[in-house]
């Protein structure tokens, strides 16, 4: 523990607050991720999760609180908060979404090398001219676009429609888009959701290479056979605030986490 | 990909035969030929008082036209019918194609076949550049308007279809184009040549101009905001007199010179044709290696997700304005051509009727299929001009032809395909399929 806290965190979110008119999703939200950790975020459903996301990568703007990020090898530190989705993006964190949002029409390949764009540079001139440094940034595209669809066993449907892939596939291929992206911090929205037993299986060893690789990992699950087997350290909210942190077998015991599942006499 | 056999359509008696012969099929088929009959009932009952009844009422006489009734009922009866074996059809072929992983159009296939292709290109290209002496020099003047809209539908094409941006404003750079040329030619005198990128490059920045503000804007907002761009600019055409003389408008546009050469009207009318000809290519090459590129790309993405194009790292700000821009930009050139081809600009020539019909070739022919819009244009300048009795019906016809589009195949006449790429397994196998 006292080795952790010395560390600065990569993810760090200090009083966080949103509010949809009279709703407040996010209510003074405190956290933090460290560096190649695998941190869960679980929660009764409404309870301000995927709320959070869009928080963090821009898409909503947060009404109070602080969310800086921290590149693990410079350790140069930047404040997200006003910042659009495709910076935040550039800077290091990558997401996946609940319900599902490939670009359906285009190909497995395409989609994936969409996640190229913010680490490639070429535009109007070079698209037209096709120059050297086009051609070998657009080889590198596809090179590392299929290794990573390698690694997360589709490389065999590259040339498939993204919309005609089976669920869990379309799942792995988010992950794929987003680890294209080349983040140090991934986060991934319920991705074990509609898999059968065998895909999550799968999924948790997916996960586990990703985490070896060096990637930070903030996961929100349901399945909680997955989340205790997987994750270092789990984030409790309720009602869009903190109600517990700590390892699974901390977790597993907690009164108030129990109540909140379970309801009020559950305890 | 699609096999052959299934590509060349089948024998009609056998393709019925075959249909009765399962229990399945009769019942829908006694289904369809149940609800054509209705349709067709309701249809005479619609159409009965237009149809029908002819008064007179200058001889105070009202005929009955019995007859028609049963010209409406057998219309509406057949054209129901065969809707709804096309919807049965293409339902099929769905779910067949469900597994297969990229759709192709016969002349996508065609065109993409290694041993069709150049064969191909070079019939059309010797048959393109042979016309004007197998044919008038009228048919080649019409050629030359239907080779223009060809470049409009593919500029139009790289902001409505490949990004999914709904300009109906797109008229508004193509008379920045024509205006360009038009009064730097009657300022500054110069010539063609030199107004063509400068007229190109004008829209291209009113592009950017429009863009700035309504970028932000999404789907039917940008299409109003942009029709109304499109109209102000009209209005501002009509009424500065001082800067463009008006309804009048501007007369004495010199065609493109070659040379310093003298010509006839009539070599002077060849010459244009070739003129955009070239154009064509170039624009061609270009749009096509613009949507296979990582701009290409990343529009698609746009046109699809914008959230999840954003939260891919995309600027789409940066991409829209370059999408808008890049679109008027062909606009501004192919106004340019306008102005010297008519010799003669007004704004009257610069109406919302230019944009509908600009986005009518996209819509029709393919979004974001270069083919497609190329089709669409042939088609929908060529067919009015040689069919006269239908260009009185134009509007109608192409609402009608819009909306049967909608119904039956949404994605154009030639759907756009995907690039497809070989992946041989192991580290750095991945080989770039090469297009050209
Ligand atoms: N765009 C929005 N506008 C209004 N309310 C929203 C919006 N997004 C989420 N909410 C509300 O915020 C709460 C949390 O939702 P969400 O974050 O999706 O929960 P979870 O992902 O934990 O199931 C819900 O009550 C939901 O209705
Ligand atoms: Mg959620």
């Amino acid at each position: 523990m006292m080795n952790k806290r010395m560390n600065k965190p990569i993810l760090d979110v200090s009083g966080l607050t949103m509010n949809f008119g009279g709703i407040r999703a996010l209510d003074h939200l405190d956290f933090e991720v460290q560096a190649k950790e695998i941190v869960a975020l679980i929660g009764p459903n409404g309870a301000g999760k995927t709320t959070l996301f869009n928080c963090l990568t821009g898409i909503y703007q947060p009404s109070s609180g602080e969310i800086h990020l921290a590149c693990p090898q410079s350790g140069k530190q930047t404040r997200l908060n006003d910042l659009k989705p495709n910076k935040i993006t550039e800077k290091g964190m990558a997401r996946t979404f609940q319900n599902i949002r490939l670009f359906s029409q285009m190909t497995v390949l395409e989609n994936v090398m969409i996640g190229r764009h913010c680490r490639t540079h070429s535009l109007i001139l070079g698209a037209i001219f096709r120059d050297r440094k086009t051609r070998e940034e657009e080889q590198e595209t596809v090179n590392k676009s299929c290794e990573i669809l390698e690694k997360v066993g589709l490389s065999g449907q590259v040339n498939e429609l993204a919309g005609n892939l089976s669920y869990g596939a379309q799942r792995r291929l988010e992950i794929a888009r987003a680890l294209a992206t080349e983040p140090f911090l991934l986060l991934l929205d319920e991705p074990a959701a509609g898999m059968n037993p065998q895909e999550t299986a799968d999924l948790v060893a997916l996960i586990r290479q990703i985490r070896d690789e060096g990637h930070a990992i903030l996961l929100i699950e349901h399945d909680m056979k997955l989340v205790m087997t997987l994750s270092d350290r789990i984030v409790v909210m309720d009602y869009g605030k903190k109600i517990a942190q700590g390892t699974p077998a901390e977790i597993r015991i907690n009164r108030e986490v129990i109540k909140a599942y379970l309801g009020e006499d559950g305890g | 990909m699609i096999t052959v056999k299934e590509l060349t359509p089948i024998n009609g008696i056998s393709a019925f035969r075959r249909l009765f012969s399962c229990k399945k099929n009769k019942k829908i088929i006694c289904k369809a030929l149940k609800r054509s009959l209705l349709v067709s009932l309701w249809f005479v009952f619609l159409t009965f008082p237009i149809m029908v009844i002819k008064v007179n009422p200058i001889e105070r006489t009202v005929s009955w036209r019995w007859g028609n009734i049963f010209y409406v009922a057998i219309g509406s009866f057949v054209i129901s019918l065969l809707a709804k074996a096309w919807l049965v059809r293409k339902e099929r072929s769905a779910a067949r194609q469900a597994s297969c992983s990229v759709r192709a159009s016969i002349i996508q296939d065609l065109l993409n076949r290694p041993g069709c292709r150049y064969p191909l290109v070079v019939l059309l290209l010797g048959v393109a550049l042979l016309f004007p002496h197998i044919f008038s020099t009228y048919q080649a003047n019409i050629m030359t308007t239907a080779l223009m809209y060809i470049v409009l539908g593919l500029g139009l094409n790289l902001v409505v279809g490949v990004a999914g941006l709904l300009d109906l404003g797109y008229v508004a750079f193509y008379a920045i184009g024509a205006y360009s040329y038009a009064l730097l030619n009657l300022h500054f005198h110069l010539g063609f040549w030199v107004a063509l990128p400068i007229g190109g490059l004008l829209a291209a920045l009113f592009g950017v101009l429009l863009g700035f503000p309504v970028l932000r804007l999404r789907g039917d907002y940008l299409a109003i905001v942009t029709l109304g761009f499109g109209e102000i600019l009209r209005l501002i055409l009509e009424n500065w007199n001082a800067f463009s003389r008006g309804p009048s408008g501007i007369s004495n546009i010199p065609r493109p010179g070659f040379f310093g050469l003298e010509m006839s009207l009539d070599h002077a009318m060849i010459y244009m044709y070739y003129l955009m000809i070239g154009l064509v290519l170039l624009t061609i090459f270009m749009v096509n290696r613009l949507q296979d590129s990582r701009l290409g790309r990343a529009w698609l993405a746009l046109r699809e997700d914008e959230i999840a194009c954003q939260a891919m790292g995309i600027d789409k700000t940066r991409i829209k304005l370059i999408a808008f821009s890049l679109g008027a930009f062909w606009a501004g050139l192919i106004g340019v051509v306008f102005a010297a081809k008519t010799t003669f600009v007004n704004p009257a020539s610069f109406t919302f009727l230019e944009s509908a019909i600009i986005l009518a070739i996209v819509v029709l022919g393919g979004m974001g299929s270069i083919v497609g819009v190329i089709c669409g244009a042939l088609i929908l300048i060529l067919l009015p001009e040689y069919l006269r009795a239908l260009s009185e019906y134009r509007m109608l016809a192409f609402g009608a032809i819009l909306v049967a589009m909608m119904i039956f195949k949404p994605e154009g006449l030639i759907a756009g395909v995907r690039r497809t790429y070989c992946f041989q397994g192991r580290k750095n196998a991945a080989a770039l399929q090469d297009d050209e």
